[in-house]
């Protein structure tokens, strides 16, 4: 098995060389583009967040009067100059004490400025932190109560960038948006002021205005675009980096970083490009706005000038309207740059509300019931019929009922509606038809709180939460002391290996307990539903693969966890099944026998079908059987 | 502004790696991000010199607004002066605001230029760097701030350049220039006029140091609550199972208000800054008018000069203030520049001799011979001690132990993803570590225990091994890995986008294609890590059956806890802390009845456990789609 030298790799090397790129290889992958421009006013948008900003209404009210009389005093500076030039330093006849008097005026003017920019910077930025706060609350408030259903079926990605990205840019609109009616008011302000000086002069040099205003129109689509491209190269060209590290080890393995590193040149190169194209774009309007203010200051000489030397203008106006139009051109630029806001907002609110419409499925009784600790534990389905989709029930006309202290495997292919009577038990979902009671009590009667304090549950996929291993044990049982958390982790075999851990029951598990390994964060589940001490236990067998002398641990453990305890198991593994004291068979959401293992042998249907094909896992050898009588 | 982060994100090795913790470290950080720059010496020409330019032109104004003023008053007093020196002037305004305009743009432009072509250089070198950084580095640094200084590290140096030294540049020459003329001009107005530059220049540093330090807490507890939200949403079952919206609201709410107490305090020094920074700035105008107004009257200056003197206090103003964010920009480069730089200084820790000669494998023998190894992260903690055994062409060997016996370690050493820390690892009776390494990699196919999947459609993802490969090729290392039916069966077949994007795919079809991946590339030899843990038993006794065909003069290397997947090995080697303690072949372990046989009797009775299967329910759903579709 010598390799000559006509490997894939040499004749890559020698096609690389040439300039080409493998037919099949890629590196990262293009960004779903979600849409990130809105229409530029969405009534029904602003209408509906317009409440989350409704509790804050006095401070944007103050902040939007903060900002008049800003504007305001920046308006009356040049006026004040121009005072001072015509009246104070009148050439031949200064008026006496009128310097003084505009000394008086301008420290006025500025004290007003200062506290004016003061209060406005701060109140606004509050009022907006304030809003984000509270639509985030209400969206993560939501979020916790909305059916699971739509939690399945969003990625938790999609989610987060609505709890960050879309709430940030309504906050950054609002924080502009009382800036911007600054830039209208000191817009019209300055024009008003201009006119108001000198109809003619100030005529003449607004023309600019319009020209400014119609270049931006026509740049900025195009500029957008360019911006555009620039961003997603770089999200493209970063999101090749990141598969890069997350796969290294599978790059490394199968030799291809070569290969890849030619590949992320072009990424890389047209990123580059993109954003050398954006930085001309976003350049070519200094040499406008330049050229624009220079033809307005020669207008105002030239025009100016002459007026000055007919009699018709004084030197102070001249003065004025030089310093006016130095800032005639910073609201023009902030507000075209506001539209981009503006639009970002709108698509932003529109996919929060998104969220927030979606319908919260199951909630308490005004009059529900709080679930006594001392419930007896039992189970009952009666003539339960339900189904994600009315239409297509997943669970038809099923009744059983778990007896106090007994165990129950639930046994059934997937399909069959093992996970979905389990969720019931929880009121995960409302049924269409029937009752399921738990305690003797309708869950629907029940509070959810109080079911979920009673009702101990564990799930197939065992998830830990950033924190210590304690608090992780004694999740939502603020009441557990260490003690309790210690003896519940040695009844299920888990001490050992926390008390190995650096720090004990102290020690930080990050990344889900990405440090465990799956048995022992199984088993860290099964404590923390020890810790719930509660009568009825509801658990989901875990089918991932483990190993043997993990699994073992596992089935003492559980054995140990429903000790004294009613319990419903969706079972998986032989030995649970074997061990119940009762099996309920599932199929096709229908139950087809009940019985213990003896009996259900005895019985000869399709248990003992199961049964005989010898699987370690149940489902699997449903399926086999499934496959068997259809052919 | 997010670059800066993380003020610790990166712990390598060292703790005080994360920060420059000197200001000569934080110098020796720019200076090399400057030589870097200074790689485009024509760029950096064009941008230093446009700011400079653009700063004389941008004084210019001032001086000309005052000329105009004082050639009006000259008309009016009739000095002699005509009104078509007034145009000339006015021309001159033109011409001089034009170029000002053009020479800005070149600063800027230029300056970003520079900035972008640094990145891309360095883009490429961190990728490739990250690419080549050994598998005990990846072990030790989490993959998220590598990722982060990638993206964002690498962000802070890339602006450095124009956010930090064209607009230092453009600054020395606006205030030295401006304070020149405007003191040579008359002196006292000249320095009332400064007066507010040193303290908006010390506000706005100090302010923008202080902002940066409360933007990193902020960000810091942004990552926890994002975590925080994240977890949430993706354990929702286990809260809605626990009841426990209350609890998490609770979690939500203390780390919401305590980053709303930041964003306040953010606020706070913010418009602190600011509007002191205006105040100053008014004051100082304000005087210049009462005292210059006074000299007017005076006779001492003209109108002209007094406006002049305005004029230029307003251009001074916004790069005056800009001061803080030149010197934010200094401080963030040196701390982003400074992780990156620590990563792209890292040794490859598997080196080679530039000369090591490509791996030839002639016979294919393998050998290991009292192979010991720690990991470079727990060196006094050894993982397998004194392992040896020889496979020769065609021969499988089966490692089987308790969970921490050191099994997949073997698994990593013949690739050299880590070195063996005593003894050695022979191909051929020659020394692994005397070879190049690509070439070495290429003769030994691991299949590992987590496959990842890249974006791309399942062929290519197959084809990763090889990109060149023709479909042919791809499909049949798909039948051989029993993985064919399944994609056939899929709407878009070998097409199928996969991956974090597209369709996911079961444990055991992950398992199933990175056998795929390794069976089309038929190395020499074979490496099974654990990897066919999540295939039922029957499959995988096919997929053997197969390779037997396809790769049946390969070393194949059977890493599993399922003893069904390695009772046909030619050896099994059952290790203990690191340590063989029994081998033999199955029957010969059986007999034996120690550890082996113990393993044996809790699997079940060994025959049946070939039918034995662990499929997870999405196989079954996925399974059921194809036939259905089929």
């Amino acid at each position: 098995m010598s390799r000559t030298s006509d490997t894939p790799f040499d004749r890559a090397e020698a096609l690389r060389a040439a300039g080409k790129r493998p037919p099949r290889a890629t590196v990262g992958s293009h960004v779903d583009r979600e849409e990130v421009f809105g229409r530029m006013f969405d009534g029904n948008v602003v209408k509906r967040l317009w409440s989350y900003v409704s509790p804050y209404r006095k401070l944007v009210f103050i902040s939007i009067a903060a900002v008049l009389v800003f504007t305001a005093t920046q308006l009356a500076l040049p006026l004040v100059i121009r005072y001072a030039i015509d009246t104070g330093m009148a050439a031949g006849d200064p008026h006496p004490g009128a310097l003084a008097w505009a000394g008086v005026a301008f420290a006025i003017v500025i004290l007003i400025n200062f506290a004016a920019s003061y209060v406005q910077e701060n109140v606004v930025g509050r009022a907006a932190e304030n809003m984000l706060f509270d639509l985030r609350r209400a969206m993560f408030e939501h979020l916790q109560h909305i059916s699971l259903s739509f939690m399945d079926k969003t990625e938790v990605g999609r989610l987060m960038s609505r709890l960050q990205g879309d709430v940030s840019s309504m906050q950054e609109f609002l924080e502009n948006s009382v800036l911007s009616i600054g830039d209208i008011v000191l817009l019209i302000g300055i024009v008003c002021v201009m006119l108001a000086l000198n109809v003619w002069l100030g005529l003449l040099t607004l023309v600019v205005i319009p020209v400014l205003f119609v270049v931006r129109i026509v740049w900025l689509p195009r500029a957008r675009v360019a911006f555009m491209a620039a961003h997603e190269a770089n999200s493209i060209t970063n999101g090749a980096l990141a598969e890069a590290i997350n796969g290294v080890r599978a790059v490394q393995g199968m030799d291809r970083q070569r290969v890849n590193a030619t590949l992320y040149d072009d990424k890389a190169r047209y990123n580059l490009e993109t954003h050398l194209k954006s930085a001309r774009y976003a350049q070519l309007m200094v040499p406008v706005v330049d050229t624009l203010t220079g033809i307005a200051m020669a207008v105002v000489i030239v025009g100016g000038g002459t007026m000055i030397t007919t009699g018709t203008l004084d030197v102070g106006v001249m003065v004025a309207f030089i310093f006016y139009i130095q800032r005639f051109f910073d609201p023009i630029r902030s507000l075209t740059l506001q539209y981009s806001v503006m639009q970002r907002a709108m698509a932003s609110g529109q996919r929060i509300l998104e969220v927030m419409d979606v319908p919260v499925s199951v909630t308490d009784k005004p009059d529900a019931k709080v679930l006594p600790a001392d419930n007896d534990g039992s189970v009952d389905f009666e003539n339960v019929t339900f189904g994600y989709d009315p239409k297509r029930p997943v669970l038809k006309n099923v009744s059983f009922r778990v007896n106090p202290g007994e165990t129950v495997a639930l046994v059934g292919p997937t399909g069959s509606g093992k996970s979905s009577a389990m969720a019931l038990v929880h009121r995960f979902y409302d049924v269409q038809h029937g009752t399921v009671r738990v305690g003797g009590h309708d869950v629907r009667d029940l509070t959810q709180e109080s079911l979920g304090r009673q009702v101990a549950m564990v799930l197939q996929e065992p998830f830990l939460f950033t924190g210590t291993v304690f608090e992780n044990v004694r999740y939502n049982n603020d009441a557990a002391t260490r003690e309790e958390v210690r003896r519940a982790c040695e009844a299920v075999g888990a001490h050992d290996f926390v008390m190995a851990l650096p720090d004990g029951y102290d020690t930080q598990l990050s990344q889900g307990g990405g440090s465990l390994s799956l048995g022992q964060r199984q088993l860290l589940s099964f404590a923390r539903a020890l810790i719930a001490d509660s009568k009825l236990l509801v658990l989901d067998e875990a089918t991932a693969n483990i190993d043997s002398y993990t699994e073992l641990q596992i089935q003492k453990a559980l054995e140990r966890l429903l000790e004294g305890r009613t319990g419903l198991v969706i079972a998986h593994r032989l030995a649970t099944i074997r061990g119940a004291d009762r099996i309920i068979v599932l199929r096709e959401g229908e139950v087809v026998e009940t019985g213990t293992h003896g009996e259900l042998m005895r019985l000869n249907g399709m248990y003992a079908k199961l049964y005989s094909l010898n699987y370690a896992s149940f489902d699997d050898a449903a399926r086999e059987l499934a496959a068997m009588s259809g052919t | 502004m997010s670059g800066e982060a993380r003020s610790d994100a990166l712990k390598l090795n060292s703790p005080r790696a994360a920060t420059p913790d000197s200001w000569r470290e934080g110098f020796g950080v720019i200076a090399r991000i400057l030589r870097l720059t200074f790689e485009h010496p024509w760029q950096v020409t064009f941008a230093i010199g446009g700011a400079m330019v653009a700063a004389i032109l941008q004084l210019m104004i001032p001086k000309l607004l005052g000329h105009a003023v004082d050639q009006t008053q000259a008309i009016v007093d009739g000095g002699g002066v005509t009104r078509a020196s007034l145009w000339v002037t006015a021309a001159l305004l033109l011409v001089v605001s034009v170029l000002r305009g053009g020479f800005t743009m070149v600063q800027n432009y230029f300056a970003e230029a520079v900035g972008h072509h640094v990145a891309y250089r360095l883009r490429l070198s961190y990728y490739e760097k990250i690419q080549r950084l050994s598998f005990s580095f990846h072990d030790q640094v989490h993959s998220g701030d590598l990722i982060t200084v990638g993206m964002l590290d690498l962000e802070g140096v890339r602006m450095f350049f124009s956010t930090g030294f064209v607009r230092a540049a453009f600054l020395a020459m606006m205030i030295g220039i401006g304070a020149f003329l405007l003191l040579t001009t008359n002196f006292v107005l000249g320095l009332l006029a400064l007066s507010f530059v040193p303290f908006v220049a010390w506000r706005s540093s100090a302010a923008r140091l202080k902002l940066r330090a409360a933007w990193l807490t902020l960000q810091e507890w942004l990552g926890v609550l994002t975590r925080a939200m994240d977890e949430n949403l993706s354990g929702i079952r286990v809260v809605r199972a626990f009841a426990a919206q209350r609890h998490e609201m609770a979690k939500f709410d203390k780390l919401s208000q305590h980053t709303l107490g930041l964003q306040y305090e953010r606020i706070g020094i913010r418009v602190r800054n600011t509007s002191m920074m205006t105040f100053s700035f008014f004051i100082a105008m304000g005087l210049v008018l009462l005292v210059g107004g006074q000299k007017v009257i005076a006779g001492e200056i003209t109108v002209g000069t007094l406006t002049s003197f305005l004029a230029f206090m307003t251009i001074l103003q916004l790069p005056v203030r800009q001061l803080g964010m030149m010197v934010n920009s200094f401080a963030r480069a040196s701390t982003c520049g400074a992780r990156l730089f620590e990563v792209l200084d890292l040794n490859d820790e598997i080196g080679e001799a530039g000369d090591a000669p490509e791996l030839a494998v002639g016979d294919g023998t393998l050998e290991f011979e009292a192979v010991d190894f720690a990991y470079p992260a727990a060196p006094d903690k050894p993982v397998l001690k004194g392992i040896s055994f020889t496979a020769h062409r065609g021969q499988t060997i089966g490692i089987v132990g308790p969970p921490g016996s050191g099994k997949t370690s073997v698994a990593s050493l013949l690739p050299r993803f880590y070195d063996v820390t005593g003894g050695s690892i022979r191909i051929d009776g020659r020394d692994i570590r005397s070879v190049a390494l690509a070439s070495l990699r290429r003769a030994v196919g691991v299949v590992q225990q987590d496959s990842f999947l890249f974006t791309t459609t399942i062929e290519n993802n197959i084809a990763y091994g090889d990109p060149w490969a023709e479909g042919a090729t791809i499909e049949r290392a798909s039948e051989s890995a029993q993985l064919h039916t399944y994609i056939k069966n899929l709407p878009q077949g070998y097409s199928t986008l996969v991956g974090e994007r597209g369709v996911s795919l079961s444990g055991g079809q992950r398992q199933r294609l990175s056998i795929a991946r390794i069976l089309m590339l038929k190395p020499p030899f074979i490496v099974f890590d654990d990897s066919t843990a999540a295939i039922d038993a029957a499959t995988e006794q096919r997929i053997r059956a197969e390779m037997r065909e396809v790769a049946g003069d390969s070393v194949t290397l059977i890493i599993a806890h399922r003893l069904s997947s390695l009772k046909h090995a030619d050896e099994i080697l059952f290790l203990e802390d690191g340590e063989v303690v029994e081998r033999g072949t199955h029957d010969e372990l059986i007999a034996l009845g120690g550890r082996y046989k113990a393993l044996s009797d809790l699997q079940g009775q060994p025959d049946d456990a070939d039918l034995e299967d662990t499929k997870d329910d999405r196989d079954v759903e996925n399974e059921r789609h194809a036939v259905r579709q089929g």
